[in-house]
């Protein structure tokens, strides 16, 4: 988590500014403007169609909106050409070229630059250390695996030494284990290199655990920018609280609404004080209340606590390391969701059981209605 | 029930065989009856001889037409193989109204009478106020060369991950040089199965050569022409095999690098490696 800081500037490096594509009537982007910072591990996370991908492509110059414009490091892109931009590209399928070996693909962009065979050499190597694909030069893509398919693919833009590294999809095709541990290489090298990394993904957890902050979109708009932890504990409606991971919902009314906080009425959680959230538009007297799963924490026998809620366990699931409880409390329309781990014996907890939990009220989050 | 079963394993076998030696039967008697002594096609052999092999070299009219031939296999297959892969790229890479409709009508000379073809394309032809010259069966031969070509095209182009262009121009390369760098090498194995192909259908053709050539015969003119003569049967019918013998290994090389193309264009996307 330190070294999440130290890489990053508070420069601009993409600026998107109002941007759209419309395709006829149907808008993939409505008028999203978003500033992504120099150094930044930048996430777009949506379901599919959504218009991250739409974005990812219009930044690349693949793509041209339809009114608005992009700027990469000052310069506007109007106009400019895929193949004249600063940007490169990991693509979802990998695009390696399957004529060509591993050398070749990565040196595609080099031959270009006319750097002499010395420094080309020089600087594959290089690229190719970086993705640890030494000694594979020689392969060709049909002598791959995914995984290494997708270093190549890395290797090929990171040689370019671009300003921005886009990435789409590029751990979709992956099985999960390898999944997991490309995330934490993908991340590592970012940091290594120092370059700004843009990517899309439609996996939340993907999103919260490689970037230093994350655009969340909807249907062609962002619903919300900020950092991994934020976006996960104060998501600013429904729809993003629900796209990352469980989350309870209550009905809560508003009692009063000050600069900062709010007084919200609650039938389950009885009266609450909560942090008022910086999007947060008030919609008439009613709003939600929500509580991450593994936030209600399980109270044994005579333990108390400050901030409880009581209720019965109607169901029970086992998932290994944790336990995932259902439980009713009187007055909820809905049942919530409990997750505790199983180092206490959660797993054993008898349906139809009597059950208390704590909560803190720092994690109750107020989202307007 | 089981008295069918029995027996049709060894039916089926059966027809098989009979349904080949139909097929080829004919054909193997040309490289049989091409080493005989004797000018008349009859068995038993009455000695084995490469005279008549011999010979061919020695024929000026043979020599003039396969020259002709050769003229007109390289042009026809140049020209219908640029077309299809115009043809071959818009179908398969473009969604337009009517695309369906063009593919069928480029195919359909395959399926159309030969001699009807024929027929109008010598009308038009005359209309036009063409001589008939090895120049009108070249056109002729495009004609019924382009379904071929654009059959063994598309296979290749089908299928073309178009994120490999893409790629291409994200690296920095102009539109041309990603055609000369990618598209090119990646269908080269396609184009090159065209030109064989297509030359070996115009190779063979008799029909339309018969109705649009002049005065210059192309090799299936001159061996029809030679039939009229007995004794020169053997000599036909050498030829005849050394023809078959180019056809079948021209065709081999070319399903072999149609099948090549379809590979790298299928399987390396690597969505699912």
């Amino acid at each position: 988590m330190l070294e999440r800081v130290q890489s990053q500037s508070d420069r601009t490096m993409i600026e998107i500014r109002d941007v759209t594509r419309s395709y006829g009537s149907f808008k993939a982007l409505d008028n999203a403007s978003l500033a992504i910072r120099e150094g930044e591990f930048f996430s777009l996370l949506g379901p599919s169609g959504c218009g991250k991908t739409t974005l990812l492509r219009m930044i690349a110059g693949f793509d041209t909106p339809t009114s608005g414009s992009i700027a990469v490091d000052g310069q506007p892109m109007d106009g400019i050409p895929a193949n004249r931009r600063p940007t490169n590209m990991v693509f979802q399928s990998y695009a390696i070229f399957p004529h060509l070996d591993v050398e070749q693909n990565v040196a595609y962009g080099l031959k270009r630059l006319r750097l002499g065979a010395g420094e080309e050499k020089r600087r594959v190597e290089e690229a190719l250390a970086q993705v640890s694909l030494i000694g594979l030069g020689k392969r060709h893509a049909t002598e791959l695996s995914g995984g290494q398919r997708q270093r190549v693919a890395l290797a090929r833009a990171l040689v370019m030494r671009p300003k921005v590294l886009l990435l789409d999809e590029p751990l979709s095709a992956l099985d999960k284990k390898l999944r997991e541990q490309m995330q934490v290489e993908l991340r590592r090298l970012q940091q290594a290199v120092g370059i700004t990394f843009v990517l899309v993904t439609h996996d939340q957890y993907e999103a919260l655990a490689m970037s230093d902050r994350i655009a969340v979109m909807f249907g062609g708009r962002i619903a919300q920018v900020a950092s991994p932890k934020e976006i996960y504990q104060r998501p600013v409606n429904r729809q993003v609280a629900d796209f990352l991971g469980g989350m309870n919902f209550v009905k809560a009314e508003i009692v009063e609404e000050n600069g900062a906080s709010l007084l919200l009425d609650t039938l389950g959680f009885g009266r609450v004080r909560t942090d008022k959230p910086r999007a947060f538009v008030r919609n008439g007297g009613a709003a939600t209340l929500g509580i991450r799963p593994e936030r209600l924490r399980v109270l044994w026998d005579n333990t108390t606590a400050k901030f409880e809620v009581a209720g019965k366990v109607v169901e029970r699931h086992y998932f290994g390391e944790i336990t995932h409880l259902i439980v009713e409390i009187p007055g909820l329309e809905k049942p919530l969701s409990v997750t505790e781990t199983n180092d206490f014996g959660a797993d054993d907890i008898p349906v139809g059981a009597p059950i208390r939990l704590a909560y803190d009220p720092e994690a109750l989050v107020a989202m307007a209605d | 029930m089981t008295a069918i079963r029995r027996f049709l394993p060894g039916w089926l076998s059966s027809y098989a065989v009979l349904y080949l030696l139909f097929l080829y039967l004919p054909v193997i008697f040309l490289p049989i009856f091409s080493i005989n002594t004797a000018a008349t096609p009859k068995f038993p052999l009455s000695g084995v001889t490469l005279h008549w092999y011999e010979d061919l070299p020695r024929t000026p009219a043979l020599i003039d037409a396969t020259w002709n031939s050769l003229i007109v296999g390289v042009s026809a297959s140049i020209l219908s193989t640029v077309l299809g892969i115009l043809a071959a790229r818009s179908i398969t890479r473009y969604r337009y109204p009517g695309r369906r409709a063009i593919n069928g009508l480029i195919m359909a000379p395959l399926v159309l009478p030969e001699v009807i073809v024929a027929i109008s394309m010598l009308l038009v032809m005359l209309q036009l106020g063409l001589s008939l010259s090895l120049f009108t069966v070249v056109l002729g031969h495009v004609l019924v060369c382009i379904p071929y070509s654009m059959t063994v095209l598309t296979s290749g182009f089908e299928g073309f991950d178009r994120s490999l262009e893409e790629a291409s121009a994200d690296l920095g390369e102009s539109a041309f040089g990603t055609f000369r760098r990618v598209t090119l090498p990646m269908v080269a194995p396609a184009i090159i199965s065209s030109l064989l192909v297509c030359f070996t259908i115009s190779l063979d053709e008799f029909i339309i050569a018969f109705f649009l050539t002049g005065t210059e015969a192309t090799l299936p003119i001159y061996i029809w022409g030679q039939l009229r003569f007995a004794a020169k049967l053997p000599g036909v019918l050498a030829l005849g095999t050394l023809l078959l013998l180019a056809s079948f290994v021209l065709m081999t090389i070319a399903e072999i690098l149609r099948r090549r193309a379809a590979r790298r264009t299928h399987n390396e996307g690597g969505l699912y490696a």
